[in-house]
């Protein structure tokens, strides 16, 4: 039977390596090489709004799937984190991806609501199989699950943007996702990147 | 009449009705793709696999359907099922499904049969 835990708070606490983040995400801002989701999110938000259009619907209600599954994402990874059963460096992987599936909620958010929709929130309680995670495999095995979800659901997402600029924000998305399922499976020893063509 | 020649009425049924027959086992490899949103026994961003052939649509407790899911009024079986994941934003203008589809129609037919055999396990048996 599954058990329900309680949602997490949406803070870093638990990331160790937190002064390696800044550092790392300093140095990504200065180097100027990356256009973060975010940006294309936003600035996806701000070109239908200077366009004078009123957003398709159904872009915001997929914005708001992918926001759901991103904030499941956030608590699952604090239930992985909270174990006791991941060690350094995996509880370090673990919470640097949680906290990229804090930053696409973040840009979800602020996309939904720039384009005149009301985001989801975090549900006060998840389920997870939790009487399922007994090792630091079975953990790792469960968050290689979800990621590979993601990647298929952000898959399936491109395609259906009224906005080709909100579809390039979720390809974006999409790619983050696709590499932490090849860190999670290459960590649990299996080929990391087991086929040309995801789906 | 004996297993193996109802299920040979079976399949001949289906076949003549231009269904196609699906695979569990390949459907299950399938169905990796639904596990952003989706789990057999509990609700998530997406509700529960578990009881799903033979429900009508939007009608699982606890869950926040889209209020056109609460409109459409079917039930899902084979059919509606694989009408819905060829493209689930035409057959239900509305829903929060915000996904293309499964455009293959062996593929949806695996994932149904997968989705159908999972029904009978023990996760589903024990909800």
């Amino acid at each position: 039977m599954s058990s329900r835990i309680q949602s997490p708070d949406a803070s870093l606490s638990l990331a160790s390596d937190a002064p390696n983040l800044e550092t790392r995400r300093s140095f990504l801002g200065k180097s100027g090489l990356v256009l973060s989701g975010a940006a294309v999110a936003l600035l996806a938000g701000r070109d239908v709004l200077a366009k004078g259009n009123r957003p398709a619907g159904s872009d915001v209600n997929v914005l708001n799937s992918a926001l759901g599954a991103e904030l499941e994402a956030i608590a699952a990874y604090q239930v992985g984190a909270e174990s006791g059963l991941l060690q350094k460096p995996v509880l370090n992987l673990a919470v640097t991806f949680q906290g990229h599936h804090k930053e696409h909620a973040d840009v979800l958010t602020k996309t939904i609501i720039k384009l005149g929709g009301q985001p989801v929130s975090a549900k006060e309680k998840y389920t997870f199989p939790v009487e399922t995670l007994k090792t630091q495999s079975d953990v790792l095995r469960f968050a290689a699950m979800l990621e590979k979800g993601a990647v298929s659901a952000y898959l399936g997402a491109v395609p259906v943007f009224e906005n080709r600029d909100l579809a390039k924000a979720a390809a974006s998305i999409l790619g983050d996702e696709a590499m932490h399922w090849a860190i999670l499976r290459n960590a649990l020893g299996d080929a990391p990147v087991p086929a040309a063509f995801m789906s | 009449m004996s297993a193996a020649a109802v299920l040979a009425v079976v399949v001949g049924a289906a076949a003549a009705k231009g269904e196609l027959t699906g695979d569990p086992k390949a459907g299950e490899a399938i169905y990796a793709r639904c596990f952003a949103c989706h789990a057999l026994a509990y609700n998530r961003t997406g509700p529960k696999h578990c009881g799903l052939l033979g429900r009508r649509a939007g009608s699982v407790a606890g869950f926040e359907y889209s209020a056109a899911m609460k409109r459409a009024n079917w039930v899902w079986n084979r059919q509606t099922l694989d009408r819905f994941l060829a493209d689930p934003l035409k057959a239900v203008p509305g829903t929060t499904m915000g996904y293309a589809g499964v455009k293959d129609r062996q593929e949806r037919a695996d994932l149904i049969a997968y989705i159908e055999q999972a029904g009978r396990s023990e996760v589903c048996r024990a909800r």
